[in-house]
């Protein structure tokens, strides 16, 4: 039996999947597209040049020597243990995702941070969006982009937006008055104060919450292997099946390793801001 | 002049001289000087603001006048501020005449300021002064607009602050004022030179101009050397330093400073002071300084308005706060300073006595000191400039040996200025025994100090 909330929201999905296909299938391309380009460079990549290059970009992010060897140990880890085609497609999804949920959330973020109508709504939904079981998303996701890596993402970002929102409404709100002041008492315009005083006051915050951004993405790899997500989840999903302890172990650690290069880098990123 | 006197607004320049030159001939400059200028710089402004620039904001206003001729650049009248929700019932219990407190408990209403009036004069250093809740950085804030005043009048160069839109009082923070802050206010994300420059850069002046002007006022608060450092490399004082170069930058007429040196250790706050008052030599800026420091206020305002409970109590040079103080609140917080630091060469300079021209003999002299039981006298010549001093002993040996009195003037003689701090003239008279010269910038000799001066300024609570 089903209350009549669940044949309001099945009958929302119906209504949406009948009269917005057209825009769900704009939506599904739009999203496409980012999957595609950076899909068809990590795809095809030369192990060896990604690792050279992922040593070269890390060097220059953290500006150290180690940490750049050991993220780079961990990528050869991975493909040493034969899980690098895997690796590519979780890592595809996590970095569209992350960009995505990032691109949606900041402005969001800026708008509670300025409106005190907007804030309460804007928290409830993120609270929904945050606690609501992944699961549940992913069933009018597959309804409304059939199976594979774009339902993937949508869950992803839904559940990956609401740190990079709160993080960038509290970075905003603490920026000290005296701030503020400055920027009015010398002219600012509205725009001027967000985007020259604000923000980049704001700046660790937002980081701290891009970082919460892309390890939310990866704890949603092996949700999203089950509606055909594929990558590193899917063989995490097979060992389950299989009670292979072996393989779910190996394809683990690469999630987990996948996890800490990513840390590490906007770890890093956000200490230079 | 009466005091409904106007005059055009003088234009302004960096140079004072020039600026006071052109306060008589003003119609005249205006065409020939200002105009060119002013046109280069509004090309800017229109494009940002809507085909309106600064200027077009003051056309026609008038700089009013006081009493003694001097222009008036702001003019607050009856200034209130109420914070909470039904600031007209507060405003009603205040004209009945009850306290802060008794609005407070009756209404939660707080009192920020109420019925404040007041003029600060163009060029004018005007201190405001109260101790924390008193109101005085609310009412700066006021004046800027920062905080919306419940009722009364801001009146900058003829123009009412209170009656201006959005659009147009960022205008006149962009052009007219600006301000510098307790906590420095640096943007953390910018080095020093973008720092000073953020005041232009909001202007949208073109990068390589603004980096240029920011480099030479941040060469005028010695801060050379360190325009790509970021804030948190610099120390407080330095900090401030910027946050002095950074206000000064948009070249504003008015410049407040809201507890600008507070945050500031105590040498190194006067250090800031000095340099303040080197910078305001210079500059002649109009400034509203924000303190809590009673010495800070008394050294470094040309007049002073005391503040209590959101009002005015006094307002008034050093001297008249310190010699006649309005009531026991301000005779109290009098009682704390430091007299030696506030009280001037000019409060305590005499009428000098048996002095001798540079006409008379050297008998004369001899004759003088010994009527007058000195050893020393002080010569000044036709113009009463001072040329030096003369002792008895010199004096006595040649007329002795038959030379002239030029022989015996001792030139290299210690002297002060009327507002060099008895501090200073104390520490002089350590080391001499003779009466101290005051004398204005032109070497003419205005009075002396005497040694016994120095125990009446040390003395505890005599009468000044």
């Amino acid at each position: 039996m089903v209350s009549p909330i669940g044949i309001f929201a099945e009958d929302m999905v119906n209504f949406i999947e009948r009269y917005f296909g057209w825009l769900l299938d704009l939506f599904k391309n739009i999203l496409n597209w980012p999957l595609d380009m950076l899909g068809r460079v990590l795809y095809n990549i030369d192990p060896t040049i990604f690792i050279i290059i992922l040593f070269i970009i890390s060097i220059l992010v953290t500006k150290r020597l180690v940490a750049p060897i050991l993220i780079s140990a961990a990528f050869y880890l991975i493909y040493w243990m034969g899980y690098w085609n895997s690796a590519m497609i979780t890592l595809n999804m996590v970095l569209v995702s992350a960009l995505v949920a990032i691109l949606l959330a900041m402005p969001l973020g800026i708008w509670s941070a300025r409106s005190e109508r907007a804030n309460p709504v804007i928290k409830a939904l993120m609270d929904f969006m945050q606690t609501m079981p992944a699961f549940v998303y992913l069933i009018p996701a597959v309804i409304f982009f059939g199976l594979g890596i774009v339902p993937g993402v949508v869950a992803t970002v839904i559940f990956s937006m609401p740190p990079v929102v709160r993080l960038t409404n509290l970075g905003i709100r603490q920026v000290h008055t005296e701030m503020n002041d400055v920027a009015d008492a010398f002219g600012s315009t509205e725009f001027q104060k967000l985007t020259k005083v604000q923000i980049p006051a704001a700046m660790p915050s937002i980081m701290a919450g891009v970082n919460q951004c892309i390890m939310l993405s990866l704890s949603m790899v092996v949700i999203t292997a089950m509606i055909g997500g594929g990558g590193l989840g899917q063989d995490i999903v097979y060992a389950l099946s299989r009670v292979d302890v072996a393989l779910g172990f190996e394809a683990g650690l690469a999630v987990v390793l996948i996890a800490m290069v990513l840390d590490r880098l906007t770890q890093a990123f956000k200490d230079t801001k | 002049m009466g005091l409904s006197t106007n005059i055009k607004r003088p234009i302004k320049t960096v140079d004072d001289k020039f600026n006071n030159m052109m306060k008589t001939k003003t119609g005249l400059m205006k065409s020939k000087v200002e105009r060119p200028f002013r046109a280069i710089l509004s090309n800017f402004c229109t494009s940002y603001h809507n085909g309106r620039s600064h200027d077009d904001v003051f056309a026609g206003t008038e700089l009013p006048m006081d009493d003694n001729g001097d222009f008036i650049a702001i003019r607050v009248k009856n200034l209130s501020k109420i914070f909470g929700k039904h600031p007209e019932s507060a405003i009603r219990l205040l004209k009945e005449g009850m306290s802060k407190e008794e609005v407070h408990r009756t209404t939660s209403n707080d009192v920020g300021i109420y019925d404040v009036s007041f003029d600060v004069k163009e060029g004018e250093l005007f201190v405001l002064m109260g101790l924390s809740g008193s109101g005085k950085s609310t009412l700066e804030r006021c004046m800027n607009r920062l905080i919306q005043p419940t009722s009364g009048q801001v009146i900058i160069d003829g123009l009412d602050i209170m009656s201006l839109d959005e659009d147009t009082i960022r205008m006149v923070r962009r052009k007219k004022m600006s301000m510098v802050f307790q906590n420095f206010g640096l943007l953390p994300h910018r080095d020093i030179k973008n720092n000073v420059a953020y005041g232009l850069e909001i202007q949208g002046v073109p990068e390589a101009e603004r980096i240029q002007t920011a480099k030479r006022y941040i060469e005028m608060v010695g801060l050379s050397g360190y325009e790509d450092n970021y804030p948190s490399d610099l120390s407080g004082g330095m900090k401030q330093r910027v946050g002095l170069a950074r206000a000064l930058a948009t070249n504003p007429d008015i410049l407040f400073m809201d507890e600008a040196f507070s945050a500031l250790d105590p040498m190194i706050r006067n250090d800031m002071q000095d340099e303040l008052q080197k910078i305001q030599s210079e500059l002649r800026k109009t400034i509203v300084f924000v303190t809590h420091d009673l010495n800070e206020a008394l050294k470094l305002g040309d007049r002073i308005a005391l503040m209590r409970d959101g009002r005015i109590v006094q307002i008034g040079t050093a001297e008249d706060i310190l010699r006649n103080p309005a009531d026991d609140y301000v005779s109290r917080f009098v009682r704390e300073v430091d007299r030696t630091k506030v009280l001037t060469a000019g409060v305590f300079m005499r009428r000098p006595r048996n002095i001798l021209h540079t006409s008379q003999g050297l008998r004369t002299a001899l004759r003088i000191m010994e009527e007058s039981d000195r050893n020393t006298m002080l010569v000044v010549d036709r113009k009463n400039h001072l040329a030096g001093m003369v002792e008895s002993d010199d004096v006595l040996k040649a007329v002795r040996s038959g030379g002239v009195l030029e022989d015996v003037v001792v030139c290299d003689v210690p002297t002060v200025r009327t507002d060099t701090p008895m501090k200073d003239v104390i520490q002089i008279m350590v080391t001499t025994n003779f009466p101290i010269p005051v004398v204005s910038d032109d070497n003419t000799l205005l009075g002396v100090i005497s040694p016994s001066v120095a125990a009446e300024v040390l003395g505890e609570g005599g009468d000044l």
